[in-house]
């Protein structure tokens, strides 16, 4: 059976993919839907869903038109999910899978280095290292990247030091396979689920982050985002709750397909599931 | 009363399985009686379904387990019918249960003590002051040494064989009419066994309770039982006293069962001349330290206490002991999973024991090992094919060589070479030992340490897989270094025997010196508390 034939008998991933998908084609075609930038303001400030044609998501606090902003936002909400989980898994994979693999003094080390970065909160280490990089996409990309890679190293350590010992880790050991072939080959595939659904989680707190982030004046001040508009309509939510809802619905929306898609990931993976099913 | 009345009584029952299960029914028609004052072995392999009744009795059927058809008459009343409330009170009441593994079905926060009082209460009897009375006067009655300072020790202060007594006083707590045992000796070793077994004998004489006892192993059945229901596949397929059953087994399964059994039958003498010793083992020692912390102090535990021994080429010698008696820690030094503290450990020539890094990797290949759990020995991500040409193929054999190998050697191991594409879990146990064991021939090694190999498995596949190696020892003169708890497998398939207690090797000697002629004490209690070894003199 193919991969994607495996993927595709779990319903929800297809679901999630199809979604995914959507989102996706919503950024691209942004530009040949609303041609003007989203930051124009186009309309009287305030105006309701529906409330007047052409403008099915209503106005922002200055007239900005929401449906365009919502658009364009998905790229860079999704950029930054997805290439900051991408980076932060790239540091705290390796690190975690060596410092549970060699145990002792290098996993003291390495576990002491990622207890540095766990100590200092998130979110002001990450205005920090914003501020002092200047705000824009790459910085804030790499801030979240940095600051979200402890739990994963985490994670990884914990799933490596349980497998070590697993007696076909043993076995590959006896037959004189290198460190790096059992940790790649024999160790890494059996840790992927736990890392597959943390990894979806992150892609959601990544874009929570960069609202925050926006909201603070720290987003790139060049590209609108699901986080930046749902930052500046926190403080008119009583009277327009537009402002935040459709955004809001985006990032839900996002986040779930991601975890369905994740979900499908793991299974078409996973040889013993994919033959039961069959 | 009639002594021979029946308390339990199961009649026709069927339980049917969840939809998707390899077979439509848990069991089917079933019926036999446990009589007041008899043992009736429940006997089957995995998968028999031996237990899914005793789980009826109680009222524990697993979910999506229901019963169809049938009854199951205790003292009159249809246990199928009662509902949760009425079978709690039954429970514990009239109905006593051990299990198997002692240390998950005790708290392990709370003192055993408390524990055996908890019974009292949970069924509103006696004051708190003399529950402790009570527990104390079973504590007693089930041979604790020292019941006075059991009574406040907590389960892991206790060994596995205590922890089983304290599960039984529990279960005798309130003399109960019935005693459920499921399994209780197969996670102890076998001098424990042989205690506990002698325990429940007594008891059952003593109350003159019926018990219904649930094993896999004929040797248990042979020592205790009174009457034996052989179940297969969900369905019983001899019922008869313990005498018939054993003596003149009618069905063929019966009797392909009991020939299972790995037979104490001692093997010839083997010809005396030893050549050139391919393994030297030399004052091998390993400690085991728990790092210790602020305000406790360091762990020892002497894993390996001075071992040596010889093993010559094609030969096979087999290393016997109870759990916590270092075997498993030697076969591990001897395959450099584990790095001795001190002593030699030379392989034709070459020092093993100081080879590092590297060049240890490169060397590795001459000394294989075959695990004990067939499941966990196989990455459940890889292909059975990859598996087994992993190892060439780390030691530089291209990967369609190495392919080409593993199929031959799947065919060898009678799995046929159209396992390779196959994932570990589709096949049975049995099945993924062999497994294993081609994967571990795939390096064309000097040397195997079997560890456990063949414990995991039921005894009729644990015959199949003890010929194959027989087999392979004849067509490869393969060298082994059989490690186990089973001195009747042991029997079987080693040349000589070394027999270890405590990290030490308490004696060594070709496996028929061993058997009939044990020179320690501790091999003669060993031997002597072989389950069902009085039945088999018998027949002999």
């Amino acid at each position: 059976m193919s991969f994607f034939a495996r993927f595709a008998q779990n319903r929800g991933a297809l679901v999630g993919l199809f979604i995914l998908l959507a989102i996706i084609a919503m950024a691209m075609l942004a530009p040949f839907l609303y041609p003007e930038s989203p930051w124009r303001m186009v309309q009287r400030p305030f105006l309701a869903p529906m409330e007047v044609d052409g403008f099915w998501l209503g106005t922002d606090t200055m007239g900005r038109d929401v449906a365009a902003g919502l658009m364009h936002g998905a790229w860079v909400s999704l950029l930054i999910g997805l290439v900051s989980t991408s980076v932060a898994l790239l540091i705290g994979v390796p690190l975690g899978a060596v410092a549970g693999y060699y145990g002792g003094l290098i996993d003291d080390a390495l576990m002491r280095f990622t207890e540095f970065f766990q100590t200092i909160p998130n979110f002001a280490l990450a205005i920090v290292l914003v501020a002092i990089m200047q705000p824009s996409v790459t910085s804030i990309v790499l801030a979240i990247a940095i600051v979200s890679w402890p739990p994963v190293a985490r994670l990884v350590r914990a799933e490596f030091m349980s497998l070590r010992h697993r007696e076909y880790v043993e076995a590959a050991r006896l037959v004189g396979q290198t460190n790096r072939t059992i940790i790649l080959r024999q160790i890494l595939p059996n840790t992927l689920s736990p890392i597959i659904v943390l990894a979806s989680l992150m892609v959601a707190t990544a874009i929570l982050l960069e609202s925050a982030l926006s909201f603070l004046g720290l987003g790139d001040p060049n590209v609108m985002s699901w986080g930046y508009m749902i930052g500046a309509a926190r403080t008119v939510i009583r009277q327009a709750w537009w402002l935040s809802f459709f955004p809001g619905v985006a990032i839900l929306l996002t986040v779930l397909a991601l975890n369905l898609v994740g979900e499908g990931l793991d299974d078409a993976l996973n040889p013993k599931l994919a033959r039961e099913r069959s | 009363m009639n002594d021979n009345a029946p308390v339990l009584s199961i009649r026709g029952l069927t339980l049917a399985l969840p939809k998707g299960a390899d077979r439509d029914y848990a069991v089917e028609e079933v019926s036999y009686d446990v009589a007041r004052g008899e043992i009736m072995c429940v006997v089957g392999e995995s998968g028999s379904g031996k237990s899914m009744a005793a789980n009826a009795v109680m009222g524990l059927l697993p979910k999506g387990v229901r019963p169809t058809a049938g009854e199951v008459l205790f003292d009159g009343q249809d246990l199928l019918a009662l509902n949760e409330k009425q079978h709690r009170k039954l429970r514990g009441l009239r109905i006593g249960m051990i299990f198997q593994e002692p240390m998950t079905a005790l708290n392990p926060l709370m003192r055993v003590g408390a524990q055996i009082a908890e019974v009292f209460e949970a069924h509103g009897k006696y004051s708190s002051r003399e529950r402790q009375e009570k527990a104390l006067a079973l504590l007693e009655e089930v041979g604790i040494p020292e019941p006075d300072k059991a009574i406040r020790a907590y389960p892991f202060q206790l060994s596995g064989g205590q922890r089983q007594r304290v599960m039984i006083a529990m279960a005798l707590a309130l003399e109960p009419e019935l005693l459920i045992a499921d399994e209780p000796t197969t996670a102890l070793d076998v001098t424990t066994q042989a205690q506990i077994l002698e325990l429940i004998r007594d008891l059952q004489q003593r109350r003159g309770m019926a018990v219904m006892f649930i094993t896999h192993d004929f040797g248990v059945v042979a020592e205790v039982a009174t009457r034996v229901c052989v179940m297969r596949y969900g369905r019983v397929v001899e019922l008869g006293t313990a005498r018939e059953v054993l003596e003149n087994p009618r069905h063929e399964y019966t009797r392909a069962l009991l020939e299972a059994i790995p037979s104490n039958i001692i093997p010839e003498a083997v010809a005396q001349q030893r050549p050139a010793p391919l393994l030297e083992v030399r004052n091998l020692n390993k400690v085991f330290r728990s790092r210790g912390g602020l305000f406790k102090p360091a762990r020892e535990v002497r894993a390996l206490d001075d071992v040596s021994f010889t093993l010559a080429p094609g030969e096979t010698v087999g290393i016997v002991g109870e759990s916590g008696s270092g075997k498993s820690t030697l076969g591990r030094c001897v395959v450099r999973l584990e790095r001795p503290d001190s002593g030699s450990l030379s392989l034709s020539g070459t020092d093993f024991s100081a080879l590092k890094g590297d060049e240890l990797r490169r060397e590795r290949r001459r000394v294989q090992m075959i695990f004990q759990d067939p499941y966990a020995s196989l990455n459940p991500r890889h292909r059975v094919g990859y598996a087994i040409a992993q190892g060439p193929m780390a030691n530089g054999v291209p990967r369609r060589q190495a392919m080409q190998q593993a199929e031959e050697l799947l065919e060898l191991v009678g799995l046929g070479a159209v396992a390779v594409d196959r994932y570990p879990h589709e096949f049975s146990g049995g099945q993924r030992q062999r497994i294993g064991i081609a994967r571990a021939l795939a390096l064309n090694p000097e040397l195997i340490v079997a560890d456990e190999a063949v414990s995991a498995l039921d005894v009729s596949i644990q015959a199949q897989v003890l010929e194959l190696l027989e087999e392979l020892k004849q067509k490869l003169s393969l060298s082994l270094l059989f490690i186990t708890h089973d001195l009747r497998v042991a029997a079987q398939i080693c040349d000589s025997i070394i027999v270890m207690q405590h990290g030490r090797i308490v004696e060594q000697g070709t496996a028929q010196e061993v058997f009939l002629r044990p020179r320690e004490t501790y091999t003669k209690q060993l031997l002597d508390a072989i389950p069902g070894r009085a039945h088999e003199a018998a027949m002999a």
